[in-house]
């Protein structure tokens, strides 16, 4: 963070606590602690994801050296919710990119030629609006078999059709400004004027939308791996967890509990972040 | 028949179109479709009769224009797990689910709307604040978090309603709460924001300023304009009917058609997911036709604009 970097006057952090509520404040500080978490996975982790131990099967929460407790092989739910926040993560930032480049560059064709491309455009997103999200997944794993990749490209089409509604009708209204024909007037190329000038102007409500893909593409992945059918065993994600846990639902629900308060707090942090910001950043959007 | 109408149901045609298609890419896709749909362990025989039937040796347009013929049909081979027509499979499920879906979504209509209209009609007050952050929290709980909370305290804990099954009435309470909550949480805080809106037009202060009485500016000027945005949200929840129940069946195990495409991706059952994606797409596009009858209805403008377009 730029926390630190500009402080010369003495209000920074007095301004900070005035202009962030109080819940934002909390959200930020919860995201920082997770991304921190999936950053250094492999430093915190008390020990490795599959490491066994027979004699301290379904261990309750608050066992000294299984904090967390420890699942029906032995294994710490600590590390494994450790390594489970990492690969969802990952899992969802890659996603959330893949989508925001894919649909903002068809909003920008579709901008750009008009005319057909935009009429395909239009009809894949109705494609998309035709079938939910999860029942297309399920069939495409179904027919492909799961794979970390193949979850995190599938997971890639998730929300660009809001991202290219959002770029192409920004930059049909950017064109008709005087900055966009001016710069054509100049001579340049189109990939030039919409990735150097448009793109730069329409970046923060296409950041702001992430924040609102970001959250869904979460829930979505854990609701694959809950039904078993996302993420594979021996990988773990916070979903694949739960849906483990849930085995055992009577007899160790701190299995299933500890991954469920993470998801939960992961996506309520970034829905009212996401909310703030829009407020703030962008009125145009609801 | 009006214009605007044809011109809407040869786009869902169109649609049904792409999502066939669809299958059939990612069919051809991922194998020979004859071991695929028949099973790797099918007779060589059968095989090569399925190769015949399906015409899996001509050129890829007659394959194509050949499926096409066949889903109409409805024709989408049989299940290599029961041996029985896939359609039949689907069909059959679809009566289970209803029995979910439907009371959810009357409860989400009948909690989430008049709850967001309060809200939005007593803004800043605590009601307000409390609708506000009870429906953040409906909609960013996943539904299999909240289904297993519920089960724990229910079903575990305190033992008043059963965990899974559908043996008794009984068995749907849990499900159908599960599956309401979160759409009760996106639609009171989209009718809230939506009536907030209409509550700013200028129309309403001319309302309010001939004198009419509160109730009736409510009722015959802000609430009729406000329901257009939130139809739409309700098209989208009609169209979910069918598919929306994926998680929620599976955590209560009731045999219903979302308990059957987890089943089928599972086993992979190709010919049950090919039919269960042409009924799922079907219902989403004839919910989605029958909210833009209802645009038509509700606001003459819209009807008048799409016909000029």
């Amino acid at each position: 963070m730029s926390l630190a970097i500009a402080a010369p006057k003495p209000g920074i952090f007095t301004r900070l606590r005035l202009k962030v509520p109080f819940l934002i404040a909390v959200a930020i500080v919860w995201l920082l602690i997770i991304v921190f978490v999936a950053v250094f996975a492999d430093v915190i982790r008390p020990y490795p994801i599959s490491q066994m131990n027979l004699a301290h099967r379904l261990a309750p929460m608050g066992t000294p050296g299984y904090w967390l407790g420890t699942d029906e092989l032995g294994r710490d739910v600590l590390s494994r919710l450790i390594q489970s926040i990492r690969v969802s993560l990952v899992i969802a930032f890659g996603a959330t990119i893949l989508s925001a480049v894919f649909g903002t560059a068809l909003g920008f064709l579709a901008a750009q030629f008009r005319g057909w491309v935009e009429h395909v455009v239009v009809a894949m997103a109705d494609f998309q609006a035709a079938l939910p999200f999860m029942i297309m997944s399920l069939a495409v794993l179904a027919f492909f078999g799961s794979s970390m990749v193949l979850l995190v490209c599938l997971m890639g089409f998730y929300g660009w059709e809001r991202y290219a509604r959002i770029a192409r009708g920004l930059a049909i209204s950017a064109s008709a400004q005087g900055y966009a024909s001016a710069v054509v007037q100049l001579g340049a190329k189109p990939s030039r004027v919409y990735l150097r000038h448009i793109l730069p102007n329409v970046a923060s409500t296409l950041i702001v939308s992430m924040t609102l893909t970001f959250p869904e593409v979460i829930l979505m992945e854990s609701g694959l791996s809950f039904l078993g059918l996302g993420v594979q065993p021996p990988e773990s994600s916070l979903g694949n967890m739960v849906g483990f846990g849930r085995e055992y639902l009577t007899r160790a629900p701190w299995i299933m509990l500890a991954p469920s308060l993470v998801i939960v707090m992961t996506t309520l942090s970034i829905s009212l972040l996401g909310d703030w910001l829009r407020d703030r950043l962008d009125p145009t959007i609801r | 028949m009006p214009k605007f109408i044809l011109a809407k149901l040869a786009r869902a045609f169109l649609t049904i179109m792409m999502v066939m298609t669809f299958a059939f890419i990612v069919l051809r896709l991922s194998g020979d479709p004859a071991q695929v749909l028949l099973g790797p362990d099918a007779p060589l025989d059968a095989v090569i009769a399925f190769r015949e039937r399906w015409g899996l040796n001509d050129p890829i347009w007659k394959q194509y224009l050949a499926y096409l013929t066949q889903i109409m049909r409805l024709d989408f081979g049989v299940s290599m797990r029961s041996q029985t027509p896939a359609i039949n499979l689907v069909l059959e499920r679809v009566p289970a689910t209803l029995a979910l879906t439907i009371p959810a979504l009357i409860l989400k209509l009948g909690i989430g709307i008049p709850a967001g209209v309060y809200a939005a009609l007593h803004r800043g007050s605590l009601a307000d604040r409390g609708v506000i952050m009870l429906s953040i929290f409906g909609f960013t709980i996943p539904s299999f978090v909240l289904g297993l909370v519920l089960v724990l305290i229910f079903a575990v804990s305190l033992t008043w309603l059963p965990s899974g099954g559908q043996d008794t009435y009984w068995h749907a309470v849990l499900p159908i709460i599960t599956l309401s909550i979160g759409g009760i949480g996106i639609l009171a805080r989209f009718s809230r924001s939506a009536m907030i809106e209409v509550l700013g037009q200028p129309y309403i202060r001319t309302a309010m300023s001939k004198g009419l009485p509160w109730r009736d500016v409510v009722w015959k000027h802000a609430l009729p304009n406000a329901a257009v945005p939130i139809v739409t949200l309700v098209g989208f929840m009609v169209g979910a009917l069918i598919a929306g129940a994926v998680v929620v069946e599976s955590i209560f195990a009731w045999p219903g058609v979302g308990r059957l495409i987890v089943i089928s991706v599972a086993n992979r059952d190709l010919a049950v997911v090919q039919a269960l994606l042409l009924v799922i797409a079907a219902s989403m596009v004839i919910a989605n036709l029958l909210v833009d009858v209802a645009y038509g209805l509700l606001d003459p403008r819209l009807r008048s604009k799409r016909a000029a377009h």
